[in-house]
């Protein structure tokens, strides 16, 4: 009952937000340049769907491309650093660096290394800097939050280094890093649409290119329409995300 | 002699000094009792003992190998991703013991706590071997603790306050499950607690600290068959002992103010 509650809650505040809108545009005869109302945004989202829905796919997998490095990158970085307290002091300030420096300020210098041809390349590269930090950060922290007292039962058992790491120091980290991706999934889509308004998009036309050709040709409805396709899109990747962290920390909690 | 300090001193960085000159002698087999206010350096002996830190003046004598000293913790410190069975194996398997035999050790060490107790029947601790800490009350997730330290059959039992955070009729049950399994494998123990009573009954000896920094302020044997018969909490000498160690604490507390 409260389950199904919660469900619907979301459902029925955005039908209340869409009704109202709707009339408003109506009743105010608001301008279609100005705001268009839902219906016209939906009418514009199913003759466009297919554009629209090839354009999202194309955002997406870049996005995920880029999660992907950036966790790998994130999580092997986060490896080396976390032993010593030193190493961690010189790369932080790095990591911070890269995660506070918006990326439309690197863009343009990202699509010459990437090289012209290939401006796709650099809004994987672009995004993937975005959802690098939340991971590395979460990693680090996580390798660091076993229990004192567990770490000290390793030592008076005398744990290799391995041990310590796979039997103690990962598995403690393990909620952290699966935090740091679910965040840094989102940082990735929102980083692939910033980055290919500033990188162009080239043959993959993803769906910051959509937004732009429909604000360009003020067809404000078609506009809307991949703004909301954007707005799904990651609400579902979250949707996932998360739902696929709950049944591994579930496992986790009750593995064996 | 098992372990023994020899005057030691801790000093902590920016702390000052903790322990010492402090000297304690442990033989095989004894229960000695550490008591004492807060910060009277209790759980920083314990640790010189275990070897997980060292002396920073005089020095530690430790005899037992890697693996025949056991810490049972404030908390019972498992690991929350793994099952009561895994975690009183990790011991055995951090040592190499191959993971089917070091699991077969493990169910035979959570049977000895189980036995150890009757009540546990009632708790349902039976076949719980594969129950995750989350799943476990307090008093259980302790003595999954004490099977973990008891696995490795340790020559040294070290408890830092281990009924700290357990209710009175546990923390009763649980003492004589301590007891009834040192009868069996007779490891040394030592014991830290602020409780006088729980002390005299688990001590054959009693070593009350005074802090800032911690020392030996008074040392008491205690009498009387070990493990403790019924009613031995209200015998005569149990009384009296529970005065003198009282006074000898509250004298303790009165020095370092």
């Amino acid at each position: 009952m409260s389950r199904l509650l919660s469900v619907l809650a979301p459902i029925v505040l955005i039908g209340l937000i869409l009704g109202a809108w709707e009339t408003a545009c109506r009743a105010l005869n608001v301008p279609a340049y100005f705001l268009p109302p839902p219906s016209a945004i939906a009418e514009a989202a199913a003759t466009n769907a297919p554009a629209l829905l090839h354009s999202a796919w194309n955002t997406l997998s870049m996005a995920l491309v880029a999660l992907l490095i950036a966790s790998a990158v994130a999580m092997a970085l986060a490896l080396i650093v976390a032993p010593s307290v030193l190493m961690e002091s010189a790369v932080r300030p790095l990591a911070v660096a890269l995660q506070v420096t918006p990326i439309v300020a690197v863009a343009p210098q990202a699509v010459i290394w990437a090289g012209l041809d290939h401006p796709e390349r650099a809004v994987v590269g672009l995004a993937a800097i975005v959802a690098f930090f939340p991971i590395f950060s979460g990693a680090l922290t996580g390798l660091r939050s076993a229990d004192p007292d567990l770490e000290r039962l390793f030592d008076l058992y005398g744990a290799t280094r391995a041990q310590r790491l796979f039997r103690l120091r990962l598995p403690s980290a393990a909620p952290y890093i699966l935090e740091g991706h679910k965040v840094a999934a989102g940082l990735a889509i929102v980083g692939a649409v910033v980055a290919e308004f500033v990188a162009g998009s080239g043959s993959a036309q993803g769906l910051a290119w959509r937004i732009l050709e429909a604000a360009n040709r003020l067809q404000i409805a078609k506009e809307f329409a991949a703004v909301a396709v954007l707005g799904i899109m990651g609400v579902a990747l979250h949707a996932l995300v998360h739902a696929g962290e709950r049944a591994i920390l579930l496992r986790w909690r009750g593995r064996r | 002699m098992i372990a023994a300090l020899d005057a030691v001193e801790v000093d902590y960085p920016g702390r000052g000094r903790a322990l010492g000159p402090f000297s304690l002698s442990l033989e095989p087999g004894e229960t000695v009792a550490l008591i004492g206010p807060s910060g009277c350096g209790k759980s920083t002996a314990l640790r010189l003992l275990a070897g997980l830190e060292a002396p920073t003046r005089g020095r530690a004598v430790l005899t037992s190998a890697k693996g025949e000293t056991s810490v049972v913790f404030q908390a019972a410190t498992l690991m929350p991703w793994a099952t009561a069975e895994d975690n009183v194996a990790l011991p055995l398997e951090l040592a190499g013991t191959p993971r089917e035999q070091a699991r077969a050790r493990a169910r035979e060490a959570l049977a000895k706590v189980r036995l150890a107790g009757a009540s546990l029947d009632r708790v349902g601790l039976a076949g719980s071997h594969k129950a995750r800490p989350a799943q476990l009350s307090g008093g259980m997730a302790m003595r999954v603790s004490l099977a973990r330290a008891l696995v490795t059959r340790p020559r040294l039992l070290l408890l830092d306050e281990p009924f700290a955070a357990l209710d009175e009729i546990t923390r009763r049950a649980l003492a004589d499950d301590i007891q009834t399994l040192w009868a069996e494998l007779k490891p040394a123990i030592v014991f830290v607690t602020h409780n006088v009573e729980e002390a005299i009954y688990m001590a054959g000896r009693l070593v009350v600290m005074s802090p800032g920094p911690g020392r030996v302020a008074a040392e008491t044997r205690i009498e009387g068959p070990r493990p403790r018969p019924p009613g031995f909490r209200v015998t005569q000498s149990f009384r009296e002992t529970a005065e003198k160690v009282s006074h000898d604490l509250a004298l303790a507390m009165e020095q370092a103010a």
